[in-house]
């Protein structure tokens, strides 16, 4: 056998340290507590309006790469398809707004398309309680259900990946065909206001700033405790060796249906912040494309580190809007070859060069 | 079920076994009954059909007849999680644990499994008993905060084991625990095992005949997915079936070692 190492070799070989020193534990939050200072008191200062509105746009895809992170760095589930609950919580959303604006009339749109009666679909989404909850618990169900059918035939790999990427094809043209129930290609758009805040306001801009700050935080703190828990732990098991697990005595379907829920739902969650932010929901930000985008921003970050793929998004979104400006056409193929180039000579993505940089130093 | 004259009960009762794959047959009407609290040792040339015989037990193959029964419950058509909740667990013949986890963290995800999922959802604060319990059998507390990449071979096998027991399974099944150690590792492997038998019921495949005579008392012995013959080590290896098995082999092997 090939693996055979006897146990002197190992002793001699140098062996990374076991618990991490004081000043390492304490880096983990120095680190948070600079980046939220960051983000709630510089940005707010220093930026424009538009600038901060970019950036609260940036910290929304943040949110649906933390539940990437979640799904694939930890848990091996390459997810294509996330576009799909970014969307299902945009429109919830959306349908809120629009039903507001309309005052118990019919949604612009729906004139526009000849639809006389508002669809019992929509009826309930006149509720805040309701939009807001449906936008994460739509999600939620769609990929639990989805999940338990899945994992438990043992679908995995690339399977599971290209079936979340159809399913994302399937949605677009659901939306699209759907023309009077759902704005077809166009979406829902023509916001004015939120809550009773006139939406083109730059207090209320920067307040939704704030809000979209604080929750990507929140969710970022909730998600290391979990990667940290025992479930973090099997999560990882999972991903490494999904069939070792079962003789363990744990079934790897529920471990990966409870995940990807929670991506699920972290990327419906970030589709409602979306829409009052940037003021639009449309097929053409959920479909297949937008959602591959969001991967490959997790992977250049760092998919094994939940701030990697913080990071990633904000860092790719960033350079995304600046290629814009300038050339738009070349930033596909930028962004397909710096994809392939973090998955060969650098697959732990930024964070993992940062960190190989500190060890080296240090 | 009237389980409390003796400790001889049977705790594993197989009949009839046979699995095929691709038309061959890899077991081929196979009887095993195991008492409660005995070690037996499963031998049998390359082959012969010893670890399709656990990979059956454990659910992780479907057999094409006959029937497992453990603690008088049926294990055919069961997944294998359901399996190990039941109180089977078994290591495998190349060893697997959880590389990115520390030792610790490897042998306690083995002994939370009965928690409810929830409940996973807490930080591990310090080792449980069975953690330590397990950590102590296979020596390995020294390693216990290390991550299990960089584990000798052996102690990978030992690490398995000792997941193995904080596992807590009535029944342990373990496939050549011993393959590609040293002779000081097989030594200590031995050890663990006597110590092991004292309080569980075991399988162990091995056919290593020196480690055997060393450590086996019971053993049954499979040739080309049926039982040869079964008894004490001393009958079996005086067997002269077995020896053409073996000697076959240890030819074949000799063979192989000048080619
Ligand atoms: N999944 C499979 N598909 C087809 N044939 C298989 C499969 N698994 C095992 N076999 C065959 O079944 C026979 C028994 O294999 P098994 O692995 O049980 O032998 P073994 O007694 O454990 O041998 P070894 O000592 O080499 O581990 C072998 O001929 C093997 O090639
Ligand atoms: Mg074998």
């Amino acid at each position: 056998m090939s693996t055979v190492v006897t146990s002197k070799d190992a002793s001699v070989a140098p062996l990374p340290p076991g618990r991490p020193s004081w000043r390492a534990r304490l880096q983990g939050p120095a680190v948070f507590t600079a980046v939220a200072v960051l983000a709630l008191v510089v940005a707010p200062l220093v930026l424009e309006p538009f600038r901060l509105g970019l950036l609260a746009k940036y910290l929304v895809y943040a949110i649906v790469a933390l539940g990437i992170g979640l799904a694939w760095g930890q848990g091996g589930m390459l997810v294509l398809g996330q576009g799909v609950f970014f969307g299902l919580g945009g429109y919830a959303m959306g349908m809120y707004l629009k039903l507001t604006e309309a005052q118990g009339g019919l949604p612009d749109f729906m004139v526009w398309s000849g639809v006389e009666e508002l669809p019992a679909l929509w009826a309930p989404f006149a509720n805040p309680v309701f939009a807001l909850a449906m936008a994460v618990v739509a999600p939620v169900v769609v990929a639990a259900l989805l999940g338990a059918l899945v994992f438990r035939q043992r679908v995995r790999g690339a399977y599971f990946a290209i079936l979340t990427q159809a399913l994302a094809a399937a949605f677009v043209i659901l939306l699209v065909g759907q023309q009077g129930l759902t704005g077809g290609t166009n979406g829902l758009t023509n916001f004015f206001e939120l809550f009773g805040q006139d939406l083109a306001l730059d207090s209320t801009q920067r307040g939704l700033y704030f809000v979209v700050a604080v929750v990507l935080g929140l969710l970022y703190l909730g998600a290391r405790q979990l990667v940290n828990s025992r479930f973090g732990r099997l999560l990882v098991a999972v991903r490494d060796g999904e069939d070792r697990v079962r003789f363990l005595g744990y079934n790897p379907a529920t471990v990966k249906t409870v995940t990807f829920a929670i991506s699920a739902g972290m990327a419906g969650l970030a589709g409602a912040l979306f829409v009052p932010v940037v003021g639009i929901i449309s097929p053409a930000l959920l479909g297949v494309v937008p959602s591959l985008e969001l991967v490959v921003a997790v992977a250049v970050g760092g998919r094994f580190a939940l701030a990697g793929a913080v990071l990633g998004a904000v860092v790719m979104n960033y350079a995304k809007t600046v290629f814009s400006e300038e050339l738009s056409s070349a930033w596909l193929y930028l962004q397909g070859a710096l994809f392939i180039l973090v998955m060969t000579l650098a697959p732990k993505g930024i964070i993992g060069l940062l960190r190989r940089r500190k060890e080296a130093a240090g | 079920m009237s389980g409390d004259d003796t400790g001889a009960e049977a705790l594993l009762e197989i009949r009839d076994l046979s699995v095929v794959f691709d038309g061959f047959r890899a077991l081929d009407g196979v009887n095993l009954t195991l008492a409660r609290g005995e070690l037996r040792f499963l031998i049998g040339p390359n082959g012969a059909g010893k670890t399709t015989l656990i990979d059956v037990i454990t659910g992780l193959t479907r057999p094409a007849g006959g029937s497992v029964r453990f603690g008088g419950k049926d294990l055919v058509g069961r997944k294998e999680h359901e399996i190990v909740r039941l109180g089977v667990g078994r290591t495998f013949q190349t060893s697997v644990v959880f590389e990115e986890l520390t030792v610790v963290e490897n042998l306690d995800l083995a002994a939370s499994f009965r928690r409810p999922l929830w409940a996973l959802a807490g930080r591990r604060r310090g080792v449980s008993e069975a953690v330590r319990a397990a950590l102590a059998t296979t020596g390995l507390e020294e390693l216990a905060e290390r991550p299990a990449r960089v584990l000798s071979h052996g102690q990978r096998q030992w690490l398995e084991i000792g997941m193995l027991i904080a596992q807590r399974p009535s029944l342990l099944l373990l496939d050549e625990p011993v393959a590609g150690m040293s002779q000081d590792e097989r030594a200590r492997t031995g050890e663990l095992l006597t110590e092991i038998a004292e309080d569980h019921t075991v399988i162990v495949v091995e056919h290593d005949m020196d480690f055997l005579r060393r450590y086996a008392s019971q053993v049954t012995v499979l040739h080309e997915g049926r039982v040869l013959t079964e008894g004490s080590v001393d009958d079996v290896s005086a067997d002269p079936r077995v020896q053409e098995v073996y000697l076959g082999r240890a030819r074949e092997e000799a063979t192989d070692a000048v080619g």
